[in-house]
């Protein structure tokens, strides 16, 4: 819309602010299209992404899932004391919730890496 | 029973919500921000939108009053309510952001391709708002006849008109501020009590809960029943929270699948800093008020726990503390799904109507909003009172085994199909509706079969996981032509220059 006529080099554009989108660069990254070098891509992302998702899940079953389980096999545990707090109360109620933070801060830290790690060799791969 | 803390407390809120939201309004003018508040929501001010609508009443009301009457079982709850914000940023999250779809429908039609499976996604999204708003619409009811005496039709009444007011004229935009605000004021309607409350109780020489050891131990009765009734409800409330159609939509008004990843660290910080409140509550009601348990009124414990405890001016201003934080927490959810619900038939039903004279996207989204209001209002007003954690628990259920398995097999497996992703919704959804239906027929439950159909999700989500995935592999030549290509824009970061169509 505004891109200045050839013809009349001195009309005046009026810039109300940044450009909106960056222009595309030449060579667009492979993984843009089906080539294979682009499927090849995308499917390692895909797979470390999905290790560690399955990895937190994981965890999460091991720490969290297990303790019904637990509960059911070793009744005992149920009627400890700890801190003045029935066990499964100071479980449940309270010290899940920041293992869960906890967690969740693990996962985006590493999936936040990955990314980057995969926009590093696709624009690798282009130079 | 004096009722001037109740009314004030209802008038506040009401008034706070409408002022907010019509000051809101000042920002809303595009279909895009009715729809998603044009997407620039910042993470602190979404993570806030987002447990503001989340903490609904059965968080508010419902935890506290199934620790009093079920004991530390109910603990699971909460815990996987807040887990299922887990299972969402590992799974769906950023991925879900980056799709650049509106609403579940829209997903799963740029995914697959296919008006049919857009139709029985629209389908679904309409039964799980529906079936969640019911609860919401019947605890108002309650907590209005607790507290101030009025009828019980006064309190769906009051909140389907707010929410129906805020709605339609402000959209995605202004609802975001409201619910943003709720969730602080959920918060502090809780916390503070809960001090005073524990400084009582300190006061009075620390007495121990009644009711024995059962009740403080997890599988105390039950047996494998019990256990398995734990487990089915941790895999409902840990896959569901992913599939709630108000929580998804909520993903859309983020700036980019970062931002999404971010907005939902912080609503597991949030949600793991409310619950730890409600189970308080209930532990205390086990001392001071165990004749609510008995009464069968456990759901009103949070409302009438500081009278009981309380006397005097102090007591009276926190049960309008309470209350108002009650209050907020209706008229957030069902602003959250009637959001969401509105969305999809105004633009799936009302939107697609072959009249001669086609609906504008914000007119169609106001007359859906109406729509989605009315029908679970009437229907509250009519239908009996199932409890409103136990009704809030089976919308759970339907959604972990409709939507989980679409969202999760959509955004990770290549090979998913249409057909398949028909077959896996609506075997996982019929099982639940006859779980659901079984349930709601079967007065007092005994034996494997109705523990089996009361807590269904432990059969119904592997259920529809395998023929979702059994029914893609049979039709391999119906994987949609982009698929390689929509998985790329989904998991690559927005700092890459793809083709974002």
């Amino acid at each position: 819309m505004n891109t200045p006529d050839p013809g009349n080099p001195r009309e005046r554009v009026r810039v109300t602010g940044p450009p909106r989108r960056r222009t595309p660069s030449a060579v667009r990254p492979p993984i843009d299209t089906e080539t294979r070098l682009g499927g090849m891509y995308l499917r390692s992302l895909l797979r470390e992404q999905l290790r560690l998702a399955a990895g937190v899940l994981l965890a999460l079953a091991v720490l969290v899932g297990s303790l019904p389980l637990v509960f059911h096999l070793a009744p005992g545990l149920s009627s400890a004391q700890v801190l003045g707090l029935p066990l499964p109360w100071l479980l449940l109620g309270v010290l899940v919730y920041p293992l869960l933070l906890g967690l969740g801060w693990v996962f985006v830290r590493r999936a936040e890496r990955n990314e980057r790690d995969f926009a590093d060799l696709v624009r690798g791969a282009d130079r | 029973m004096n009722a001037a803390p109740g009314v004030v407390a209802v008038a506040l809120v009401t008034l706070a919500t409408l002022l907010i939201g019509t000051w809101g309004l000042r920002f809303s003018r595009t279909t895009s921000d009715f729809f998603v508040a044009s997407r620039t929501v910042r993470p602190t001010l979404n993570a806030s939108a987002i447990g503001g609508e989340y903490l609904s009443a059965a968080s508010f009301l419902g935890v506290a009053g199934l620790v009093l009457a079920f004991g530390a079982d109910m603990l699971w709850y909460p815990v996987g309510w807040t887990a299922g914000y887990l299972a969402l940023l590992v799974l769906v999250a950023a991925p879900l952001r980056r799709s650049g779809a509106y609403t579940l429908p829209d997903f799963a039609e740029a995914r697959l391709g296919s008006r049919g499976v857009r139709a029985v996604c629209s389908l679904m999204v309409v039964a799980v708002g529906w079936l969640y708003l019911l609860p919401q619409f019947q605890g108002a009811g309650i907590t209005l006849r607790s507290t101030t005496g009025a009828p019980t039709w006064v309190g769906p009444v009051i909140v389907g008109a707010v929410v129906l007011a805020n709605v339609t004229s402000g959209g995605m935009r202004s609802i975001t501020f409201v619910q943003a605000f709720q969730y602080w004021l959920k918060l502090t309607a809780l916390l503070v009590p809960a001090v005073v409350l524990l400084s009582v109780w300190a006061g009075d020489g620390q007495p121990h809960p009644v009711g024995g050891d059962g009740w403080s131990m997890p599988l105390a009765a039950g047996g494998g029943q019990g256990l398995y009734l734990t487990y089915s409800l941790i895999v409902a409330t840990f896959l569901g929270t992913m599939g709630l159609p108000h929580v998804v939509v909520r993903f859309y008004t983020n700036p980019d699948g970062r931002a999404a990843r971010r907005t939902t660290l912080v609503v597991l910080a949030l949600l793991g800093l409310f619950y730890l409140l409600p189970p308080v509550y209930g532990a205390l009601g086990r001392v001071y008020a165990p004749e609510l348990a008995a009464s069968g009124r456990s759901d009103a414990l949070v409302l009438e726990l500081p009278r009981i405890m309380v006397d005097g001016l102090a007591g009276e201003v926190l049960t309008g503390l309470v209350t108002a934080g009650a209050f907020a927490a209706f008229l957030s959810t069902s602003s959250g799904l009637s959001i969401a619900v509105a969305g999809v038939l105004g633009q799936d039903l009302i939107g697609r109507v072959p009249a001669g004279r086609r609906l504008g996207g914000v007119a169609a989204f106001r007359l859906g909003a109406v729509l989605a209001v009315i029908v679970p209002c009437t229907v509250a007003l009519a239908a009996p009172n199932l409890g409103v954690a136990r009704a809030v628990g089976l919308a759970f259920a339907m959604a972990a085994s409709t939507f989980c398995p679409l969202l999760v097999l959509g955004i990770w497996w290549r090979r998913l199909t249409g057909p398949g992703a028909v077959a896996g919704m609506l075997a996982g959804g019929v099982c639940c509706s006859v779980a659901i239906g079984w349930t709601l027929l079967t007065p007092d439950p005994s034996g494997w079969a109705d523990t089996l159909m009361a807590q269904p999700a432990a059969w119904t989500v592997p259920l529809a996981l395998v023929a979702m995935i059994g029914v893609s592999l049979l039709t391999p030549a119906r994987v949609p032509g982009g698929a390689g290509r929509f998985l790329a824009r989904l998991h690559a970061p927005e700092t890459l220059d793809l083709d974002r169509g």
